[in-house]
């Protein structure tokens, strides 16, 4: 992929669809494109499925992994459709972009990969049933029928994985069944995760092939407008703990003051909404990235819930250095709960 | 010591200024016209690379189809194998009046992207939005506003980095207009892939890859046979050039023996007189390389439109019209210009570094040496032919082709002094009084002086009537070709489709036989070939140029089962009747004929109409050969024009047409006539040249005739008719020569170089004038010296006897 292609195309693309600055120039009119509503029930395996009436939609599959060497690795796979008009047509009549991003990260080395493709060509999509989404030679496949089980494979240059996920949970809903609020001023999402995937695997980076295990956690979300006009950016934490339990909570930043909400998942998975301002994150150590001060050290807290954890990014350069560039990375918890986990920083620009 | 042996050295040239200018005359010709050709050449080769890089495809390997379509699901197959790639769709799309070429390309993946959004943001406009609706297409500012001009319902944004010629859009738009939403020309595969793929040709065994040299050489390559061309007639008259220098430099240094002689009796060193001489031809070359480089940047400047034509004319290769100086060929001009001048000395100066120290200022012994000499140089042209030959009968191609040329023409020059020395003594035989004796033996005694300049008049002489011959021919074989081809008496193009039909109609009601002309561009084996649909009509069958066909052919193509193809597609990929041909996946036909299709570098078939509009139903049908009687035309042309309001330049007569076509053709051999002439007049100057040099020394020679009782003026005339009669025994020779040449351009070099093979015609009138031209050189080469000689004080005569010279 040519960078500079990806920057003068891609850049504008998706500055127009998922970064906040030039999100505000769209205001919060959808444009033609469907919205989130209240009390719409989703629907599976229909909605591991495309939504190309809506603006923005992503497949973004995080995975905290051990090898036998005794280290710890990350792995993301991404896959991002924006739509530049709302529905879908055929071949090179379809308005549907497909973006994806690909990373392994160790405590030393951040490798991360690119792909870009036009919709309605069949260079890249998703298939609700049996599912599948890739992006060229990238995939996302199930190995049955469902999400229960599948397998994720992408490559590039320095590295490439092919992982196998196994659910040994139900999936989750967030917010108000699948409804989730973004912004005070009612900006929503749809958004579902199946955070309970069993993954085993093979990570190969230049240092040669490795033998991975761990956890794995898969977001599911759509919206035509994720973030209110003075929003800024945000800082997304997907936490999983030893004992069982699960946090996702996220914080976005705005010249008013920032939103939280997240999600408290029980050890049997069950889901229980967390109200607007109870999860709560702020920066205990700032790293140099890429140019610019980032806080690859937190302190989070949920305390209904009892926890208060330090959260410590396993390498602070997870600089996602992607045409839409963001931080990206697998973190470790200490505190009143240990684990593991992944934090996404966005809008530090 | 060193100032005052310069100081005599080049005193030398005081005394005789018209060898200095002759010496730079030749060096600053020879260097000139070599010099030109590169200039031509390398502005030539840099417009195609340049073209290739404004479309992004440089660097890229091509994925070729063996028709033009790739199956878009074939696309997203080696996507999801993991190859990169950037796919293309290439086509011609009609907006207002004007067709254009269009290239679609992905957006997102294409490597001319950067420099498009670059473009779009310049407009002020999201270079996104060319993916929606109504898109946008992307053009050079010059053909941006023809494309403005025919209001096309899409924005046009100007791209300086696009070549002229073509229009680039996202594959959405092009894919609308060229209505081929579901197959691709041919897909770019980008540099950048990632290892461990499985091989394409297993994926794709159907797709040949073209490397990215010959992708962005493919223009290049076509025109490569020109440049040659070019450099052939480059080299040719360096040469000639060379030979006028040669003589220059003998004779300044034959002249200055007396003078280094005193000056080696002084002590002046014999490597030190070596090199004060290497300086001196070193300055002059530099001096007379540097007008050669003006020169010849002045006449590629005035050759290269000409060129820009015949290029564009022969080959459709994009060639701009202006010069620019490159150092790298300023460079090349002057490494010529010294190179050549040592090449040219290199006898002399070796002669003199091996003279006795104490020998004396006489002029050489010519006669018995020379005969000696003429021998060696006959034995080695002798094996110069055969060697050419010999790559003729071993090899194929362009550069065999030219390699015999070559061989025979330098083989054929080097015989030359040995040839008019046995012409002469054959007419010393003729003699029948003592003044005719002298005459024939004194010719031959000058044989030597001016056989350099006798091969220039031979290789020029030749080059004209090979050229002429071959250019002849072709205009002749191409003239009667058109008589075949354009058989209808009035074409017509209407405005659209629906005044297409009407237009049918109506001359269906006057009895008129429309002839309609369809015709559909796809690609064959990654080339274009352009598909003519044809109704059965005896004009076809009693007019259609055909080289060969199988016995049926027109009722082959009349039902539909047989297509012809043109000389330059049958050769191309060695096509014979009965043969077949795949047009596309499923449709494959029998080859029922080849016809000859001249000054056309693309691939043609010509099928069934009803045939082709079952597979492209969306083709125009706006074009039409009318038939009726010659005197019916200016009325009918007057009454269509009144009824269908369709302008006077879309209602053209056959005479028209051909006259137009002719007019194409002629302006494509302009430059070879422009260098035809030079070359000639290079060669009357190196007689020239050569007559000067050997008058000064023809004195001794001349005198004792003189004093035995015949006057100036019969020995000055004798000058003129033993000029003459070199000139035309040289002309006599290259006649044979130019033939051979002629040939060789012909049934070699065309078939090469254009894909078709030419009859060839003889002119004897043009070999007539040209046999004139050189006997008019010839005296006007000796005239001066003849002019002097009758003008020349009788005390100089006298002053043989007195003096040692």
């Amino acid at each position: 992929m040519n960078a500079k292609l990806a920057l003068a195309f891609a850049l504008s693309l998706w500055a127009s669809a998922a970064s906040p600055q030039s999100y505000a120039g769209l205001g919060t009119e959808a444009e033609g494109f469907a919205i989130p509503q209240r009390g719409n029930l989703l629907n599976f395996p229909g909605d591991h499925g495309a939504h190309p009436d809506f603006r923005i939609e992503w497949w973004y599959l995080t995975a905290n992994l051990e090898g036998v060497d005794g280290r710890s690795y990350g792995v993301q796979w991404t896959l991002f459709r924006s739509a530049l008009a709302p529905a879908d047509a055929e071949g090179w009549q379809s308005p549907q972009i497909w973006m994806a991003h690909a990373a392994a990260t160790s405590p030393t080395r951040h490798l991360f990969a690119e792909r870009l493709a036009r919709g309605g060509v069949g260079q890249a999509g998703v298939i609700a049933e049996p599912f599948e989404a890739w992006i060229d030679d990238w995939q996302m496949r199930s190995e049955g029928n469902s999400l229960e089980k599948i397998r994720v494979t992408a490559s590039d240059h320095a590295f490439s994985y092919d992982l196998k996920l196994q659910a040994d949970g139900p999936i989750v809903l967030h917010g108000d069944k699948g409804y989730s609020v973004k912004s005070a001023s009612g900006q929503a999402s749809y958004y579902y995760s199946q955070p309970h995937y069993q993954v085993t695997g093979t990570l190969s980076l230049p240092d040669g092939p490795v033998d991975v295990t761990g956890h794995g956690w898969l977001d599911r979300e759509w919206s035509s407008q994720p973030l209110a006009e003075d929003q800024s950016g945000w800082d997304w934490f997907s936490l999983s703990f030893d004992s069982g339990e699960k946090l996702m909570g996220f914080v976005l930043r705005g010249d008013s003051g920032n939103f939280t909400s997240g999600t408290w998942i029980s050890k049997d998975g069950g889901a229980e909404p967390l109200a607007p301002g109870s999860f709560q994150a702020k920066p205990l150590e700032f790293s140099q990235v890429n140019g610019r001060g980032i806080p690859t050290r937190w302190q989070a807290s949920l305390p209904e819930k009892g926890v208060s954890v330090d959260v410590q990014a396993l390498n602070p350069q997870s600089w996602m250095g992607t045409s839409f560039s963001y931080w990206e990375g697998p973190v470790s918890v200490t505190g009143s709960h240990s684990g593991k986990g992944y934090l996404e920083m966005t809008g530090y620009e | 010591m060193i100032r005052a042996a310069l100081q005599a050295i080049l005193s030398h040239w005081f005394r005789h200024p018209m060898q200095l200018a002759t010496l730079l005359a030749g060096i600053a010709l020879a260097t000139g016209l070599w010099s030109a050709v590169q200039a031509i050449n390398s502005e030539a080769r840099a417009s195609y690379a340049r073209a290739a890089e404004q479309l992004g495809t440089a660097g890229a390997d091509r994925l070729v189809p063996e028709n033009d379509f790739i199956p878009l699901e074939q696309y997203a197959a080696l996507r999801r194998a993991g190859w990169q790639l950037a796919p293309v769709l290439e086509g011609t799309v009609r907006i207002g009046r004007q067709s254009f070429e269009i290239m679609g390309v992905d957006l997102l993946s294409h490597p001319l992207v950067p420099a498009l959004s670059e473009a779009a943001q310049l407009d002020d406009a999201t270079p996104l939005d060319a993916l929606l609706p109504p898109g946008r297409v992307f053009a050079h500012p010059e053909t941006a506003s023809l494309v403005e001009a025919a209001n096309p319902p899409f924005p046009v944004t100007r791209a300086e980095a696009l070549p002229r010629s073509i229009l680039v859009a996202d594959m959405s738009l092009a894919s609308r207009l060229l209505r081929r939403p579901d197959t691709l020309s041919y897909l770019l595969v980008l540099p950048d892939q990632v290892p461990g793929l499985q091989r394409l040709e297993t994926l794709a065994p159907e797709l040949t890859r073209i490397s990215a040299g010959n992708a962005s050489a493919a223009t290049a390559r076509l025109t490569d046979s020109f440049h040659l061309n070019l450099t052939a007639f480059g080299l040719l008259s360096f040469a000639v050039g060379l030979f006028i220098v040669q003589g220059a430099i003998g004779l300044s240094l034959e002249q200055r023996r007396g003078l280094i002689r005193t000056l080696r009796g002084l002590g002046l060193p014999m490597r030190l007189l070596m090199m004060l001489f290497a300086g001196e031809l070193a300055a002059i070359a530099l001096c007379a390389g540097l007008v050669g480089l003006t020169g010849g940047y002045f006449v590629a400047a005035a050759l290269l439109p000409g060129v820009s034509a015949t290029l564009a004319g022969l080959y459709g290769a994009p060639v701009d019209g202006s010069l620019s100086l490159r150092p790298s060929w300023a460079l090349g001009g002057m490494g010529m210009a010294l190179g050549g001048t040592f090449l040219a000395g290199a006898q002399a100066l070796f002669a003199l570094s091996r003279m006795p120290l104490l020998a004396g200022p006489a002029t050489r012994a010519r006669g018995q040496q020379a005969s000696r000499s003429h021998f060696l140089s006959a034995i080695t042209g002798a094996v110069s032919i055969l060697l050419g030959i010999l790559v003729l009968a071993n090899f194929q191609g362009l550069i065999a082709g030219f390699v015999f040329l070559g061989g025979i023409m330098l083989g054929a020059a080097l015989m030359l002094p040995l040839l008019i020395s046995a012409g002469l003594r054959l007419g010393a035989q003729l003699s029948r009084n003592p003044f005719g004796d002298w005459l024939w033996a004194d010719t031959r005694a000058q044989l030597p002086g001016m056989s350099l300049a006798l091969m220039a008049l031979l290789l020029a002489l030749a080059a004209n009537i090979g050229v002429g011959t071959m250019v002849s021919s072709f205009r002749l074989t191409f003239t009667g070709w058109l008589d075949q081809r354009l058989s209808a008496e009035i074409y017509v193009t209407a405005n659209s489709d629906v005044q297409g039909a009407e237009l049918a109609a109506w001359l269906e009601q006057r009895g008129v036989t429309a002839l309609p002309i369809r015709r559909k561009d796809i690609r064959f084996k990654g080339a274009p070939l352009r598909v003519y649909g044809i109704v059965d009509d005896a004009t076809y069958r009693d007019n259609w140029p055909l080289l060969n066909g199988l016995p049926d052919v027109w009722d082959q193509v009349a039902a539909g089962d047989g297509l012809l193809v043109n000389e330059q597609l049958a050769r191309r990929h060695g096509l014979v009747p009965g043969g077949s041909l795949r047009l596309s996946p499923d449709w494959e036909l029998t080859i029922a004929g080849v016809y000859s299709d001249y000054g056309n570098p693309n691939g043609q078939a010509i099928v069934s109409l009803p045939e082709l509009l079952a597979r492209f139903p969306e083709i125009p049908n706006r074009q039409f050969g009318l038939r009726l009687p010659q005197e019916k035309v200016p009325d009918t042309i007057n009454s269509i024009q009144e009824t269908f309001e369709i302008q006077r330049e879309n209602v053209v007569d056959q005479a028209s047409i051909k006259g137009r076509s002719l007019a194409i053709f002629d302006r494509t051999f302009v430059i070879t006539a422009a260098l035809n002439l030079l070359t000639l007049g290079v060669a009357a100057f190196a007689m020239l040249s050569s007559l000067l040099t050997l008058w000064s020394q023809r004195l001794p020679q001349l005198a004792p005739v003189w004093a035995m009782g015949l006057t100036r003026r019969q020995l000055a005339l004798a000058e003129v008719l033993r000029s003459v009669l070199l000139a035309a025994l040289t002309a006599v020779l290259a006649l044979p020569l130019g033939l051979v040449l002629a040939w060789a351009l012909l049934a070699v070099v065309n078939v090469e170089a254009f894909g078709w093979e030419l009859p060839m015609h003889l002119f004897p009138a043009d070999w007539l004038r040209l046999f004139l031209l050189a006997i008019l050189a010839a005296v006007l080469a000796a005239a001066l010296p003849a002019r002097r000689l009758s003008k020349l004080d009788p005390a100089e005569l006298l002053k043989v006897f007195a003096n040692e010279r």
